[in-house]
């Protein structure tokens, strides 16, 4: 028996369904046909509902679906029929917030698609193989945010702009020690 | 995958989508991905390429083979940056690439070398893509430093160690195994995941240790977990350990329901929910455990998080089900939830009333529903009507309003389904409640005078055919189902006709009118209905007198097939017109079940060479085909049963070979499907030699060899044995595979012209009691066991010593006896000490057997039987009580 959560799949579509980025960690839709059927089915049973200030969730072939709409980004989180709802929505946040932190409060498609680096690194970072890595948006934004020469570069490789960021990953490490 | 360019308005010409992926194409950002290549990295525009590379998979884009491999050797290069953004990116894409075995070797080195670095971020991500695409041979090598990273300072190292090792533990179980005393420690970490990873490692290393969960769970339950996860976890382990441990504490307090209890005052939202669902869910809770639960719930429900409101409502309507009391101090806070934004939070809450509801409540809330029902989806208005149905048949005294309401959604706009799951609670409920008979067939009426969907007006018109005529004024539907021939599609017709041929038959006193219509429906365009009214009117004698209808009539008109339908149909199919008539006895009556285990069967298969070898043809009636095509056989007589096929190879030989054990009544063929994996060989005259000596009753009578067995295409040989009549005789056989091999040219595909004779051992194929043995439901054991009187009953006890479990031992008598579980009664309650099951088959020489079985503990292990048989032949219960002696 599973006892440990898993996630299924995280979901980051636009307002009309389509994909921006995705992340399917069950073998429940093997084929790229099944998880558009999926994507288009859970889109179309939520987009009319207002998603904007708390996330919502709903029940749908036998997974639950927790989700959360800002601007023209739809975020989802699905889990299986038996799994801890506020788990999901523990992730779905955790992922929602993280994104709003890396792409500095503009958050928007345009903005997404132009850091989409980011957003693939971000879903590297909550949930490895279907088991949740971390739900802090702060760990997982500081943890994408490294874009930095590793420790053993020469100094002369570095620009002003990445020595700056370094320093201010090591000051949040630091705080979040 | 190009975005199409779409110009709206050109008013909105600036609000265009735009995207940095616009245009993008699969072959352009492979060209692109040269500059992995450059001796000069440029990092940014790497990290781009990459991006755009990931963009692409994360569309649905498939790389060939080829490709892959080149992006990903590409790939490799960029281990000489130093760039931490490149960095992460390449360990994403590796990932996403999933390379083959002999290509990991490349990155192994690189990856080895960031596992040991001094950089965190490098330390972690390696060890989570090491894992990822390593195999077991490479495990032993890095083992050490794993080991070393799960008590990493660094939190993030040690969880990236501990998460790879849950996945490995599904491969290299032997090996994850001996890092306990490491995840051991990182139970203790003040990090709260590595806390929660090394609690879910240590776990499930040893979940198969109860003794040791047992331990694990009392230690951490006493000792402050401080992850909500971690916590959540140990929840889910306790209520485990309580549910196996609940045997012999109905008196005494539960072990650890204070633990769960106190998890209730947590400050964590999802650790008190799943503590409260977790008690919800113990084994035969009692009020007195539920309370506390049931008051947190309570809160949630009042929550302004939707999540929160859900999780609840959704929790106590499970609750509902089993302890309708317990929830009834939610009522309240319930019926605001009717008005939920969050229509499936509005549902749960509607259905949960509905089953917590007393019967004064009852109108209030269907007032309050019929108000709820215009604003929500089909899908959950029929969760409500379902609900509906149950209530019903729990106050059977409110079945006016009840079926009042159903009759009114039933009016209202809808779906096929929504209005089928109406139709289908009405006719449950006229069957169970009398006095809601009458006024729910005239709904039913009603419905069908304005239905557009063919099936439900076939449906009903059937089912009044079956109750109208036992009503007390029977002519008033009448007018109804005429209407339909009048009106109605040729379908609904046909249906129509079939049903006043029913008041014909039922009722005496309707026939002349109902002949008058029939006639009336000779002249229909159709012919189904022409053919219909025709024979209804003869076989009820349609001259006009009004004699009282015969009972073999009535029964060969309205009676129930005692065939599978699939199996007629097929019958039909392969029937030849032509003198002799067509006979519904020739249509085998077994279930099929086979087509479900063959598929499971192919699928398991290793796709190692080639393509897998095509299953068999698996049908009952394609056996059947195929069998009566060989003139040897053809003598025989009807085909009794066909086995599923038994592998007479390990899976992975050069040569496969199944058997299907086809049996008649004084025959039993052998058919063995063979296929040849090796592409250099060709065989030809491909034999199954079989050793009889210790079947004594058989004797060969014919074989027919194989001609030619290419490369991956699978052929048929078949032996046939001769047997007495009628006896289930039993023996077991040894195979030997001859062939002659030539050698195959794999450039031309043609053979030499000599080969070499040669021989493949199979493995030893048994004919048990079981293949005499045919799996035939019925739908109602009862009845079938008292019309079968005891005349040819035997009653027998035996003992089967010590057993596992007991549904362990049930199992094991119904697969050598070979029958039809009835009733769900093959599945034993867990913890039970005794159990009773029901089977039944048809013997062959088609004698109808029913076994009734009761099981009990005798002793800590001993299992003891009673086995109870009756059929039809007095020699055939006594073979089934020596199947069991013997087994």
């Amino acid at each position: 028996m599973e006892l440990c959560p898993l996630i299924k799949n995280i979901l980051l579509l636009d307002s009309e369904g389509k994909r921006i980025a995705v992340k399917y960690y069950s073998d429940d839709w093997p084929t790229n046909s099944a998880k558009e059927a999926f994507e288009k089915a859970v889109f179309a049973k939520t987009q009319k509902t207002n998603a904007r200030t708390d996330a919502e969730i709903t029940m749908f072939d036998n997974y639950v679906v927790v989700y959360k709409f800002v601007q023209d980004l739809h975020f989802f989180v699905t889990g299986g029929e038996n799994e801890n709802e506020i788990i999901l929505a523990a992730v779905l946040q955790g992922f929602f917030d993280a994104v709003g932190l890396l792409l500095r409060g503009t958050v928007d498609k345009k903005e997404a698609l132009e850091n989409l680096d980011l957003i693939l690194l971000c879903l590297d970072e909550i949930v490895d193989g279907g088991i949740i890595l971390e739900t802090d948006a702060n760990v997982i934004a500081g943890k994408v945010a490294s874009h930095s020469m590793d420790a053993g570069a020469p100094l002369s490789e570095q620009t002003i702009t990445q020595a700056l960021a370094t320093a201010r990953e090591h000051l949040t490490r630091s705080l979040l020690k | 995958m190009a975005q199409p360019l779409v110009k709206k308005d050109d008013d909105r010409d600036d609000e265009v989508d735009y995207s940095p992926f616009l245009g993008i194409e699969k072959g352009a950002v492979l060209q692109e991905a040269r500059v992995f290549n450059d001796p000069q990295l440029d990092p940014r525009r790497c990290s781009q390429v990459i991006t755009k590379l990931l963009y692409l998979l994360n569309q649905g884009e498939t790389f060939t083979k080829v490709e892959a491999t080149e992006v990903f050797f590409a790939v490799t290069k960029l281990f000489q940056s130093r760039d931490m953004g490149l960095r992460r990116m390449v360990y994403v894409i590796i990932k996403e690439l999933s390379p083959s075995a002999d290509e990991v070797i490349i990155v192994t080195s690189s990856l080895m070398k960031d596992m040991t670095s001094k950089t965190d971020m490098y330390r972690a991500n390696a060890i989570r893509v090491l894992c990822r695409i390593t195999d077991g041979t490479l495990l032993t090598q890095i083992e050490r430093y794993l080991k070393q990273a799960i008590v990493d300072k660094n939190p993030v190292v040690a969880s990236a160690a501990l998460v790879s090792g849950i996945h490995l533990l599904q491969t290299n179980r032997e090996i994850v195994k001996r890092w306990s005393n490491e995840v051991q420690e990182a139970v203790q970490s003040r990090a709260a995941l590595v806390q929660f990873h090394a609690l879910a490692l240590l776990h499930q290393i040893r979940q198969n240790d109860r003794l040791a969960v047992n331990k694990l769970v009392s230690s951490l339950t006493r000792g402050s977990v401080r992850s909500p996860l971690a916590q959540c976890l140990l929840i889910r382990y306790t209520s485990q350990v309580i549910q196996e441990s609940t045997n012999d504490t109905q008196t005494g307090d539960r072990p650890f329901y204070d633990f769960l209890e106190g998890c209730l005052r947590h400050k964590a939202e999802m650790v008190i929910f799943e503590a409260a669902r977790a008690i919800t869910e113990l084994n035969g809770v009692t009020s007195r455990e539920l309370t506390p639960a049931i008051t947190v719930l309570q809160l949630f429900l009042s929550s302004s998080k939707p999540v929160l409101r859900f999780a609840a409502v959704r929790t106590l309507n499970k609750v509902a089900m089993s302890h309708p009391t317990a929830v009834t101090n939610c009522n309240i806070d319930m019926e605001s939830l009717i008005s939920d934004q969050n229509r499936s939070i509005a549902t749960l809450a509607i259905t949960t009333l509905l089953k917590t509801g007393n019967e004064s409540s009852v109108d209030r809330l269907m007032k309050q529903i019929t108000n709820f029902m215009s604003d929500i989806a089909d899908e959950f208005k029929i969760v409500v009507v379902d609900a509906i149905r149950s209530l019903c048949l729990k106050f059977p005294l409110k079945h006016r309003s009840l079926m009042n309401f159903l009759s009114n959604i039933l009016r209202e706009e809808g779906g096929f389904e929504y209005k089928k799951a109406i139709v289908d609670s009405i006719v449950i409920l006229i069957r169970d409640i009398p006095e809601a008979k009458e006024s729910g067939l005239l709904h039913l009426c009603e419905f069908i005078e304005d239905c557009e969907f063919t099936y439900l007006s076939t449906q009903i018109l059937h089912f009044l055919g079956i109750e109208g005529p036992k009503t007390s004024d029977p002519s008033k539907y009448i007018r109804y189902i005429y209407n339909r021939v009048h009106l109605e599609n040729a379908t609904v017709r046909a249906g129509a006709v079939s049903t006043l041929a029913k008041f014909g038959a039922m009722v005496d006193g309707l026939k002349p009118r109902i002949f008058v219509l029939l006639r009336r429906c000779l002249f229909d365009n159709d012919d189904e209905v022409r053919d219909r009214a025709t024979l209804y009117l003869n076989t009820l004698g349609g001259d006009g007198a009004v004699v009282e209808t015969d009972e073999g009539v009535k029964e060969f008109l309205f009676g129930s097939l005692d065939v599978p339908l699939v199996n007629l149909e097929n019958s039909l199919k392969n029937y030849d017109p032509s003198e002799k008539a067509f006979d519904i006895n020739s249509v085998p009556k077994d279930v099929k079940t086979q087509p479900l285990a063959e598929k499971k069967a192919t699928s398991k298969k290793p796709t190692g060479l080639g393509a897998p070898p095509p299953g068999p043809p698996s049908t009952v009636d394609a056996y059947e085909k195929l069998l009566s095509s060989i003139p040897e056989f053809a003598s025989f007589g009807k085909l009794f049963k066909s086995s599923a096929p038994v592998e007479l190879t390990e899976a992975e030989t050069e040569y496969a070979v199944n058997v299907v054990k086809h049996i008649f009544d004084g025959h039993v063929v052998f058919q063995y499907n063979c296929s040849n994996t090796i592409p250099e060989q060709l065989l030809e005259n491909v034999t199954v030699i079989v050793d009889a000596s210790e079947a004594e009753e058989f004797a060969e009578v014919d074989s027919k060899p194989l001609r030619q067995l290419p490369y991956d295409s699978p052929g048929q040989t078949f032996v046939a044995f001769e047997k007495p009549e009628g006896v289930s005789a039993v023996g077991k056989f040894s195979n030997m595979l001859r062939f002659i091999v030539k050698e195959v040219d794999p450039s031309t595909g043609e053979a030499e012209d000599d080969g070499v004779e040669d021989e493949y051992q199979l493995e030893d194929l048994e004919l048990v009691a079981a293949d005499y043995m045919l799996k035939v439901g019925v739908s109602n054991f009862r009845n079938a066991w008292e019309s079968m009187g005891v005349d040819f009953e035997h009653v027998d006890e035996y003992g089967l010593g010590p057993r596992d479990s007991l549904a362990e031992a049930v199992n094991a008598v119904i697969n050598l006896l070979g029958m039809q579980p009835c009733e769900g009664t093959e599945v034993v309650p867990p913890n039970s000490r005794s159990h009773t099951c029901l089977l039944s088959g048809v013997y062959i020489g088609n004698v109808k057997v029913l076994v009734r079985l009761q099981f009990g503990l005798d002793g800590p292990k001993d299992v003891a039987m009673k086995l109870a048989v009756r059929s039809e032949d007095e020699t055939v219960s006594d073979a089934i009580h020596e199947i069991v002696a013997s087994g």
